[in-house]
């Protein structure tokens, strides 16, 4: 199983995530040799078996209605790299 | 050719909890941006989404309301997309198994008939946050108060055949839900979203014709106006031999037009999948019992009793039922007054309308309590106030003054219906007007009225007009 | 200060400060100088917390002087550089969070704050925990004390070398594959995997959130039981957590010795195990046979399967979880971009490196239209199969035992041009996250002077029979007292 250099850049968009041209031959490569090693799981029946999507049997524990945060915004914002406001800057969203 | 409309709607409820659907941050409307963003919301690294008890028993609430099947066990995924106002780049949603499925609602046609809308599922997801789009130098702001509130997504099979019919279906599940107590359905505050999935194909046909999905249809109006402009251009499209795209187009109220929406062209591919840091969601059956006794009359039951238990007629059952306050204020006042239904109905549709009106107030807010209303009522209906006058209470009480009887009192508004009182106030008017009372025994009727009226303005109007009438006439032929 | 500190074990390090044979802060500072002496040679620290450790030392011997003291009062520990720490730079090995400093503690940061542990620093880790290697990490790549050609092994690189060293006589780790176990092994340290959920993850930065899980890397046995106690425990801000109490395991561990089968699984010594290694762990199971355990042969069916199994759940996972990374409310951001699409892109280009790309690829193609049912769907099934297999064995034996790893730790840079060979490095320690079982290795020998692992696994949430077999085993052996050659106190 081998990946075409137009899937790679349909799951480059899909992810957000630039390669250079000079990355591209080798991400390629290996991520072809990837999908070889997981294509192996094809192989396997597994007819009636249940997907298991946790490693326990547990179910959702909730939690009560209740206000616990307080504003920290300004906190938080020590971390962001533009805002502006109180609010976080981007690139123009068009819709 | 003939066309056949099919319309199938996705409502967002915002859910009315205190707290996040995955965090203990403030849901409240309008603080300043970012204040209500904690750190699960901003989706900080590290961090892990806890479920609020309270959404989940909402969305049961309204599950049992529809008649649907409420999941034993319910799996939240995540929908994985970029977009600057969702912090995580994926929404928790529900997507294979949806905590509410397969229920339905009826709506009332212009025929008189009803028409059974299928409810698809409802699921609970993530709010996300909004973008701002004030000039920052070219840039745009990002709030994400928004990001976490909880919504029900209410999903619609392609049920409608026009938009009236979904305009129809919409206020219902707005009536509902707010019946629920599960939201506030307040649409300005953009609590109660809809968007609409629109096709058109030739009427006989079964296969559906090609959609498109209308976004941003925040008012019944809205929602009514954009499937017609929608059907219109799709009939013209399909007319001219050509062919309906598939694809998510936004309304413009301001141009009543739908236009493509930029920037969503490219195809999705949402990769859904179970999200791991929640475990499946089990209901047992002793809660769905327990929710289903705290539910309250539904709009369609009560519609039902209003008919019957107080000879409504259909229309004026509906249009109290649509807004839950107006039917228990009208339910107070009927229970609590001696007249009938009607007279309770035409207070509230009379006075009482145009005094919100006036100042713009919705019936919660009202300034006259029903039970003010209801002694107003009685003391008119024991003749205590004359019509008039009641009116005048009616003011006062809006007014403040106080309640009806201390209204009554203070004002001395009771009506005069000692006939000695009466006699001796005819006796003054008769005397004062000999020419007239002169013009009566020789025949001329007509002053009858004359009299009648000064003594009405003698007694301010407390007197009634009737028992005024018979006197005068009685003591002017003794004369 | 006493000689050979370096010596010591968490456990005995505890004791001298509550019977004041050195204080907190002598112990901080001597700590504080190894890591200045060594940790140029390893590279096993991304952040050294020299302020605040003398300033929680000073805190911690007025405690111990009060008389008010908790099981770690006073002890210096590291925090692998995966846990966020209130007001310290959280990297995760990674460009993309190299300016980041985390607002929060990690649950399991504040259970051993108030613990009484000291924390020292933030340990070096491959970049977002994805390798085996240390050789990801945005900081470089951590040298293996016993050889520093050689990597340390990873994701817990760091902490397995700084505790192997003696720059730090415990730190955390976390395990999604192996990461804690399997560098473990190669640095001849103490790792503990526990349960899935027996640990919370909230403030854990996030790689194949089903399967990760913190632990402990720790000289002995006995340090993990003392460690682990404080980390464990059901956390409100984790809905995955287990809300199961937790055993008190330091005293469960010095429980009388009692019988136990241990399944020893044939396929684990099929071709790839190297000879010696293989011998390592022979001559460890006749240990637990001279303490009364009786050795039983067992076999995994789906051995195999568990690496594709796992390189298809984790990057899946991963591909979802790394995509906050967007540069909006926090790490790194591209300059000069045109348009909303660049920013994303080149932000994200940017901040991750290749290792950690090839993972959201992998993720993001799994679970894209048209290959979910075939790959991320039949992992699932195939998890289920490993899973049940597992549970089916543990209702015939107590433990399973077997090598950590095929090989002792590798050169620097030998795999990095095939991933695919380093990802079939973890063939052993994979079923155990798969399952969500608690698993450790110890040190059991040493191969052309290298360190090799012992693996134990033991069934859900029973960490104490576990660690008791641990400890019994370090009380017959002395591995685990093998300090790296130039790493002794007297070379300083």
């Amino acid at each position: 199983m081998s990946l075409t250099r137009e899937d790679v850049q349909k799951l480059c968009v899909l992810a957000r995530l630039e390669i250079t041209p000079d990355e591209m031959a080798d991400v390629l490569a290996k991520l072809s040799d990837i999908v070889g090693l997981v294509s192996q799981l094809e192989a396997e029946d597994t007819t009636d078996v249940v997907p298991m999507a946790h490693p326990l049997d547990q179910t959702q524990k909730l939690r009560s209605d209740q206000i616990t945060e307080t504003d920290e915004h300004q906190l938080y914002q020590k971390n962001a790299p533009l805002v502006e406001k109180d609010l976080y800057l981007v690139p123009k969203v068009i819709e | 050719m003939e066309w056949e409309v099919v319309v199938g709607l996705e409502i967002h409820v915002q859910l009315s909890t205190e707290s996040k659907i995955f965090s203990g941050s403030s849901v409240r409307y309008g603080a300043p941006a970012n204040t209500q963003a904690n750190l699960v919301d901003l989706g900080y690294p590290g961090v892990l989404p806890v479920l609020n008890q309270q959404a989940v028993h909402m969305a049961i609430k309204f599950g049992l309301a529809t008649q649907s099947e409420i999941s034993a066990r319910s799996v939240f995924a995540r929908k994985n997309y970029f977009y600057p106002d969702l912090p995580k780049g994926y929404q928790i949603s529900q997507y294979e198994l949806p905590i509410v499925r397969g229920g339905h609602i009826n709506i009332s046609l212009d025929d008189g008939g009803n028409k059974t809308i299928r409810i698809t599922r409802a699921h609970l997801e993530e709010d996300a946050g909004k973008s701002l789009h004030d000039d920052f130098h070219g840039l745009s702001g990002i709030d994400l108060n928004r990001a976490g509130i909880p919504l029900l997504e209410i999903v619609s099979e392609p049920d409608m055949r026009s938009a009236l019919e979904a305009g129809r279906y919409m206020r219902k599940i707005h009536t509902l839900v707010r019946y629920l107590g599960i939201s506030d359905g307040n649409m300005q505050e953009g609590s109660f979203r809809c968007d609409a999935n629109a096709s058109v194909r030739p009427k006989n046909e079964d296969k559906l014709g090609v959609r498109t999905e209308l976004k941003n249809l925040n008012s019944f109006r809205f929602v009514e106006k954009a499937i017609d402009f929608e059907v219109e251009r799709q009939i013209s499209v399909l007319e001219d031999n050509g062919q309906v795209v598939q694809e998510t187009r936004l309304y413009d109220s301001e141009k009543n037009e739908t236009r493509p929406m930029r920037g969503k062209e490219e195809a999705n591919d949402y990769r859904y999948f179970p999200d791991p840091d929640l475990l499946p969601v089990v209901i047992d059956k002793n809660l769905i019992d327990q929710l289903r006794r705290e539910l309250p009359e539904l709009p369609d039951d009560k519609w039902e009793r209003f008919v019957a238990e107080y000879k409504l007629s259909p229309s004026e059952a509906s249009v109290l039922i649509s807004n839950q306050a107006s039917a228990d204020y009208f339910e107070v006042v009927a229970e609590a007054s001696s007249g009938s239904a009607k007279t309770a109905l035409n207070w509230m549709t009379g006075s009482l309308a145009a005094a919100l009106n006036r100042e713009d107030l919705a019936i919660e807010k009202s300034k006259v309590d029903p039970i003010d209303l209801a002694t107003l009522i009685n003391r008119a209906e024991d003749g205590t106030l004359s019509s008039k006058l009641a009116k005048t209470v009616f003011e006062a009480l809006w007014e403040g003054e106080g309640t009806t009887d201390e209204i009554i009192q203070t004002r001395q508004l009771q009506q005069i219906t000692d006939s000695n009182a009466i006699e001796n106030l005819v006796e003054k008017v008769i005397g004062a007007h000999p020419e007239q009372a002169e013009q009566f025994r020789s025949g001329k009727n007509k002053v009858l009225g004359f009299f009648v009226g000064q003594v009405m303005k003698a007694c301010e109007g407390k007197a009634n007009p009737e028992q005024v009438n018979s006197i005068v006439r009685s003591m002017l032929k003794a004369q | 200060m006493e000689k050979e500190i370096n010596k010591k074990t968490l456990t005995q390090l505890a004791e001298g400060l509550r019977q004041g044979q050195f204080s907190s802060e002598e112990l901080t500072q001597y700590y504080l100088e190894r890591i200045d002496l060594f940790n140029g040679k390893i590279n096993a620290f991304i952040t050294v917390t020299r302020e605040e450790a003398i300033q929680q030392a000073r805190a911690a011997d007025k405690a111990l002087a009060a008389g008010k003291s908790g099981p770690l009062t006073g002890v210096p520990i590291a925090h692998k550089d995966i846990f966020c720490t209130r007001g310290i730079k959280t990297s995760c090995g990674s460009k993309m969070l190299d300016n980041f400093i985390s607002p929060y503690d990690a649950t399991v940061v504040k259970r051993l704050k108030d613990a009484g542990a000291i924390m020292v620093g933030k340990t070096n880790m491959d970049e977002f925990a994805m390798g085996s290697s240390n050789e990801t990490s945005f900081y470089g790549p951590v040298h293996n004390p016993w050889d520093h050609d050689r990597v340390p092994g990873g994701s817990s690189g760091g902490s397995a070398a700084a505790v192997a060293s003696k720059l730090v006589s415990a730190a955390t780790g976390t395990d999604t594959g192996g990461s804690i176990r399997q560098p473990a092994a190669f640095s001849g340290v103490t790792g503990v995997k526990p349960t899935y959920g027996r640990v919370s993850r909230y403030g854990m930065v996030a790689f194949a959130s089903s399967l990760d899980q913190a632990g402990t890397l720790t000289q002995t046995a006995e340090d993990a039981a003392l460690l682990l106690e404080s980390m464990a425990g059901f956390d409100r801000r984790d809905s995955t957590s287990l809300n199961e109490p937790v055993p008190a395991y330091y005293d469960a561990i010095h429980e009388p010795w009692q019988n136990l089968t241990i399944g020893v699984p044939d396929n684990f010594f099929d071709e790839g195990l190297d000879p010696d290694n293989a011998q390592a762990v022979k001559d460890a199971l006749k240990i637990f046979e001279k303490l009364g355990a009786k050795i039983k042969d067992v076999h995994l069916d789906h051995l195999d399967l568990s690496v594709p199994v796992y390189y298809v759940v984790a990057p899946a996972e991963a591909s979802s979880n790394l995509s906050r990374f967007d540069g909006v409310r926090f790490g790194h951001r591209s300059k000069n971009v045109k348009n909303l699409n660049e920013f994303y892109m080149q932000t994200r280009g940017e901040g991750f490196g290749a290792e950690v790309k090839r993972r959201i690829l992998t993720g993001t193609y799994v679970l894209s239209a048209g290959y979910y049912d075939a790959y991320y769907l039949q992992a699932q099934k195939v998890r289920k199969l490993i899973s049940n297999e597992f549970m089916r064995i543990f209702s015939e034996v107590d433990l399973l035992a077997g090598p950590t790893t095929p090989t002792p730790a590798f050169k620097i840079g030998q795999k990095t041009d095939n991933p695919v060979e380093m990802y079939l490095n973890d063939i052993y320690t994979i079923g155990a996250p798969l399952a969500g079982l608690p698993a450790l290795s110890v040190p059991c020998g040493l191969v052309q002077g290298l360190p090799v692992g012992l693996q134990l696994i033991a069934t859900h949430l029973d960490e104490a029979r576990l660690l008791k077999a641990a400890h019994y085993f370090q009380k017959e052996t002395d591995w685990h007292l093998h300090i790296p050659p130039g790493y002794d106190e007297r070379e300083r």
